[in-house]
């Protein structure tokens, strides 16, 4: 036995710091208080720390770290998008996200794999185009590739899946990554911690004090914190706290599900999203298949997840890839996406003057989470909405200005 | 698999339906301001809870109510429109 494991059995303590500090009490109060320690409200935790010099903050977590979407997605990083914000945003995201694991010092596992989206019309191949030149424009890698150049890259698919729906060619984005999605929440939550953030978990937000129109103090189920400023980050619990301080959103949730397979050798490189077939899938170092379809149809505020799901997402996926009828799906759930009309975020300041959101991350939350960390902690800091944020504020509805993302949405909704 | 009891068919299959969305009263559009249109247009109410929907029987193209409990995922009682024949 290596040393390093042997002095855990010869101490009497923990030779070594934990990942985290655990706090046995809440402070009376903070200056500011977030909600959610998912891997956005830990990221804003981080850089409200780092950069901004605020570490008398303290972030809320019902359940426990990451357990909810950060640790429910697929794992995929692009920003291949179709609006000039959504594509300076994510590839503003894409460049935080590529030397992430040298300022944690803890591995990632960012794999850079290059990204399908697959084209089996006319319409989705001019759509493909289109996605192609807004992405060039703005300096983000983005090409329009043909059939042969899919077979190429991925030789185990049946280009004419099945006779149903035969790919024409795609939209290749080649920065597109995947990284393991726990070890970014973890890592942000270590470098808060390291920092002097406090995260609470299991401490569940029961109502939030406002006073003409001021955020005042938060009620969680371990008592009353004071604060002036809350930031909102729990993805699809962002209508039950929105309640609490009557704001209303056009957010909406339906649960989005995924599944993997047993491991199997490494024969997929790439990532693969097909809108047709409404399905994307790539292999974890692990060798697992990870696969995913479209929203589930209605309103669910639940996490279980269906057989119906598993049925059609395979019967899709043999389409493409008529071997792996043999492959077992080995786990399957659900996360709770909070959507939007125009399938862009709601960020930035509220009605309510101290409390702060970020929500509408729907299905494309994960590849966002450097970028909404950074953005939120400028914005909460210097109660100024960050420019590149000014496209996803709540007042866009109420304007009748939409930021109209729908197209880039990985699966057709 | 789960099922819908659609009031005109019976029991079916969930697939069988299509959603509506919550039922909600529309402001009239000759008096409304513009924020109550947009509020109208716009926003949901997203929280869980028992909710009061349209719902679709798509094969035999009838549109009915069903209340449901979102949280639960619970379908509690469907019925025609008040007042449809």
């Amino acid at each position: 036995m290596p040393w390093r494991l042997l002095r855990f059995a010869l101490a009497q303590k923990h030779p070594e710091p934990r990942m985290f500090t655990t706090h046995d009490t809440l402070k009376p109060s903070y200056d500011v208080v977030i909600i959610g320690a998912g891997g956005h409200g830990l990221a804003a935790a981080y850089y409200l720390a780092r950069d901004h010099g605020i570490t008398n903050v303290c972030v809320l977590e019902k359940g426990y770290i990451g357990g909810g979407n950060t640790g429910r997605n697929t794992t995929i990083i692009r920003s291949n998008y179709l609006t000039p914000e959504g594509v300076k945003f994510y590839d503003e995201s894409v460049r935080l996200w590529q030397d992430l694991a040298q300022d944690f010092d803890l591995n990632l596992f960012y794999s850079n794999r290059g990204h399908f989206t697959l084209a089996h019309t006319d319409a989705a191949m001019r759509t493909s185009r289109w996605r192609a030149e807004v992405n060039k424009h703005y300096g983000v890698e983005s090409e329009v590739v043909d059939a042969a150049f899919v077979k190429k890259a991925v030789p185990m698919i049946d280009l004419s899946c099945g006779g149903h729906a035969p790919i024409l060619g795609g939209l290749y984005h080649a920065p597109g990554s995947v990284a393991r999605h726990d070890a970014v929440a973890w890592g942000y939550g270590r470098g808060a911690d390291m920092r002097g953030v406090e995260i609470h978990q299991r401490t569940e937000v029961l109502g939030i004090d406002v006073v003409g129109g001021k955020v005042t103090g938060v009620q969680t189920s371990r008592g009353r914190i004071a604060t002036n400023k809350v930031l909102c980050a729990v993805a699809g619990s962002t209508p039950r706290i929105l309640k609490m301080i009557d704001v209303r959103t056009p957010i909406y949730i339906h649960p989005l599900q995924a599944m993997v397979s047993e491991p199997v050798k490494p024969w997929l490189d790439p990532i693969l999203v097909s809108g047709s077939l409404h399905i994307y899938i790539s292999q974890s170092s692990r060798g697992e298949l990870v696969m995913g379809a479209s929203l589930d149809p209605y309103e669910v505020h639940s996490t279980r997840s269906t057989l119906d799901f598993v049925e059609g997402l395979s019967a899709h996926m043999q389409d493409m890839f008529p071997f792996l009828s043999n492959v077992k799906v080995m786990r399957q759930w659900a996360g709770m996406a909070d959507m939007t009309p125009d399938f862009a975020p709601i960020m930035g300041k509220t009605p309510v003057e101290g409390f702060y959101l970020d929500a509408g991350w729907g299905t494309w939350g994960f590849k966002a989470t450097p970028v909404c960390g950074k953005t939120m902690s400028y914005t909460v800091a210097n109660d100024r909405n960050h420019e590149l944020i000014t496209g996803f504020t709540l007042d866009r509805f109420r304007n009748f200005a939409l930021t109209g993302e729908k197209g880039a949405a990985s699966v057709g909704h | 698999m789960k099922i819908m009891t659609c009031p005109i068919n019976g029991p079916r299959v969930i697939s069988e339906f299509a959603y509506g969305g919550e039922i909600r009263p529309m402001p009239d559009p000759a008096t409304a301001t513009d924020d109550q249109w947009a509020d109208y247009v716009f926003n949901r109410n997203g929280a869980p809870g028992v909710k009061k929907e349209w719902w679709c029987h798509t094969p035999s193209n009838t549109w009915f109510v069903a209340e449901r409990d979102t949280e639960r995922d619970m379908i509690l009682r469907t019925y025609l429109y008040p007042g449809e024949a």
